[in-house]
């Protein structure tokens, strides 16, 4: 209800100086530009008609002529200027500015760099204390981004990580995106007939093709609100019991639960976690924490700070590359032929060595 | 929905006007003489209360919307405050923008993925056009980044700003219980697209940097404005970058890959030979370790050649995966 009022009268100060720029716009054109109806439109005018400066007499208020369907202010009684920036709406536009700018294969790099400058000019407050940097190849990103306005089919050659293999399709571009730091290639895959998301840093090869991309009428981008990677809730359930060292994982991959391992506390407090305190931010390979603290290393079945943690998987034989790279931190509880899949390959491994 | 009375939208309208057309403070006494909407009668003790609130309301709604109210007193013989708006601290400056660089600000303002920030996006967007500022909505810029952040980067972004300190409590997986951090927040830093605090750390007396992700309670923001100065040499990218250490690959592996396998390694390989039993890659890596781990993943579809070292870690890995996989593993510990 405040909020509302709030938003009412901020889009009445904006709205003087809107109109006062826009001599002779049309009101259907300014109601569609500003987000509102006609009529709420008019009712916004005229409140502002008799609203002025002291005196309220008739050369005090907000004055405006209409022709037709055409309105000009003349006269806005002091507020001819927006309001300045707040520090939020500062915030809002200039890191966006910022991420945009730091967007692999971006077009107009330097319009946006430019506009960058005019906003912190502009804004009240100082820059915001916030720094972007995305990783990326710009180079190939930008040569993407040519094709895709180009609006031909492609056919690339794209490594599966599910499947572990690199295969061959055509595929009919729709977008570019860089989510998470991340750079994708949505496009209708032919050979899958679906919409996929290709990771841009998976492409291993890619060829224009001389024919337009025709994406069906009804392939639409996905909704990327709740991220890139959604599990589907009909794949089976995987359960590991997870050491501390490769706990990480629950934070990169979707989890459906996480629980400790009961009697695990006892175990972690007497062992007496030591780790470093300072933020660990290169990700490598799940090997985390000091193995001295690993009791299991030493071959004493231990569960210190275990979790149990189940997640959806799409593909099998995909869990068990992962269960196999995390190493003897993480040990499948269910199902069974995943357990057997992964026990059956170490030992296969082992026996390329003997 | 609650419907806002048009009188009162009205009477904040004139308020505004009235207070920037002014260049004398003007008490509530006097406003309250002038501004229509706030008539009464000042000596009903009741009316004048009634008015006193309202006026209150007003004054807290023009603040949240970021209008600058001034306090201070006509002359120094007055007693009472009184209130004015300086226009130069109110009106947006000039703003001039080329089609460009409009373009650009129009495809920034659309891509938040939270609300609070999208509001405000749009807000700041809707007072440059209504400084004149003409956007193209179906601009676009080839490619489209998703900006989503943490619940914690708002409340961080503005303690930083005012550099106020900070607590929460922050949860690394390696450890059992979340702990509670202080923190003189410097600013805020996006890598590799995950977000960072940078701040100094007064509990441990050095400059740390937290993952936003694994604050799980509210930030905290404490004491005073201005509680600390962060240093002028300060380069939060560099900060965040020099943390996560360098990863060079400096060593080279020969591996044998089965024909028509394990594609996550080939496409990595420097050099590839054909042999009767697979392909021997060349692979550049770093740490043996970590290294072997990954190779490891690919199972039987990979064998170490050299170095040894190398061969030696992913056999001793192997070897552990095969103990802890073992179905009779708590049996045979249990027979020790």
């Amino acid at each position: 209800m405040t909020a509302s009022a709030g938003d009412r009268l901020a889009r009445l100060l904006n709205l003087v100086p809107y109109l006062l720029a826009r001599p002779g716009i049309r009101i259907s054109e300014a109601a569609a530009d500003l987000g509102v109806s006609e009529d709420q439109l008019r009712d916004d005018l005229e409140l502002l008609w008799v609203c002025g400066v002291p005196g309220y007499g008739p050369g005090d208020l907000i004055d405006m002529s209409f022709d037709g369907d055409r309105v000009t202010v003349t006269y806005d009684a002091g507020i001819n200027r927006p309001l300045r920036l707040t520090p939020d709406e500062a915030t809002a536009l200039v890191v966006a500015l910022r991420t945009l700018q730091e967007t692999p294969g971006v077009a107009d790099r330097e319009a946006i760099e430019r506009a960058l400058h005019k906003i912190e000019d502009a804004a009240a407050v100082d820059a915001p204390p916030v720094a972007v940097r995305l990783p990326g190849d710009d180079d190939r990103l930008s040569t993407l981004r040519g094709m895709v306005s180009r609006g031909k089919a492609l056919r690339i050659s794209y490594y599966s990580a599910a499947r572990d293999v690199t295969s061959e399709r055509v595929i009919d571009p729709m977008r570019l995106l860089s989510v998470s730091g991340r750079s994708y290639l949505e496009a209708w895959c032919r050979q899958a007939q679906g919409v996929r998301m290709f990771r841009v840093d998976r492409i291993d090869s890619l060829v224009e093709l001389d024919e337009s991309a025709s994406p069906p009428p009804g392939a639409v981008g996905a909704d990327l609100t709740e991220g890139v990677f959604q599990p589907d809730p009909r794949s089976p359930l995987v359960t590991l019991r997870v050491g501390r060292g490769s706990r990480w994982i629950t934070e990169y991959y979707p989890c459906e639960t996480v629980v400790e391992v009961p009697g695990s506390e006892r175990l972690a407090r007497s062992g007496g976690v030591a780790t470093n305190d300072s933020e660990r931010l290169a990700r490598s390979d799940g090997v985390a924490t000091n193995d001295s603290e690993r009791p299991s290393r030493s071959g004493v079945a231990t569960n210190d700070g275990e979790w149990l943690v189940s997640l959806r998987v799409n593909d099998m034989d995909w869990a068990r590359r992962f269960v196999l790279g995390l190493g003897p931190d993480v040990v499948v509880v269910e199902p069974e032929e995943l357990a057997e899949a992964v026990r059956v390959s170490a030992q296969n491994a082992l026996d390329n060595y003997s | 929905m609650a419907i806002v009375s048009r009188s009162r939208t009205e009477r904040l309208v004139n308020l505004v006007i009235c207070l920037l057309s002014t260049r004398r403070y003007l008490t509530a006494a006097q406003i309250a003489a002038t501004v229509p909407g706030y008539e009464h009668d000042p000596e009903d003790p009741k009316e004048h209360e009634a008015f006193q609130r309202k006026f209150e309301r007003d004054k807290a709604e023009l603040r949240a919307l970021g209008v600058p109210l001034e306090t201070g007193t006509a002359s120094i013989f007055d007693t009472e405050v009184g209130y004015r708006i300086a226009r130069r601290d109110y009106a947006l400056p000039p703003i001039l923008l080329a089609p460009d660089e409009a373009a650009a600000v129009g495809v920034a303002a659309r891509l938040w993925r939270h609300a609070g920030l999208a509001a405000a996006a749009t807000s700041g967007l809707a007072k440059l056009r209504a400084g004149g500022v003409e956007v193209d909505p179906h601009a676009t810029l080839g490619v489209e980044p998703v900006i989503a952040v943490d619940a914690a980067f708002e409340p961080l972004t503005a303690a930083a700003r005012q550099r106020r300190h900070v607590s929460f409590d922050y949860r690394v997986p390696e450890r059992d219980r979340p702990s509670t951090r202080h923190l003189q927040p410097w600013g805020v830093v996006c890598w590799r697209g995950r977000w960072y605090v940078v701040g100094h750390d007064t509990d441990r007396e050095a400059p740390r940097c937290f993952r936003l992700s694994r604050i799980v309670s509210s930030v905290r923001a404490y004491g005073g404005e201005g509680a600390f100065t962060p240093p002028a040499d300060l380069n939060l990218i560099d900060y965040v970058a020099r943390s996560s250490g360098p990863n060079e690959l400096t060593n080279t592996a020969k591996v044998l890959v089965r024909h028509g396998r394990a594609a996550g390694v080939r496409r990595w390989a420097t050099s590839k030979q054909s042999t009767v039993d697979g392909d021997v890659v060349e692979l550049r890596y770093g740490c043996a370790e970590s290294f072997a781990g990954w190779l490891v993943g690919y199972g039987a579809d990979v064998t170490v050649l050299e170095p040894d070292d190398l061969r030696k870690a992913t056999v001793a890995r192997l070897e552990e995966v095969a103990r802890v996989s073992s179905p009779t593993r708590e049996s045979s510990l249990a027979g020790v």
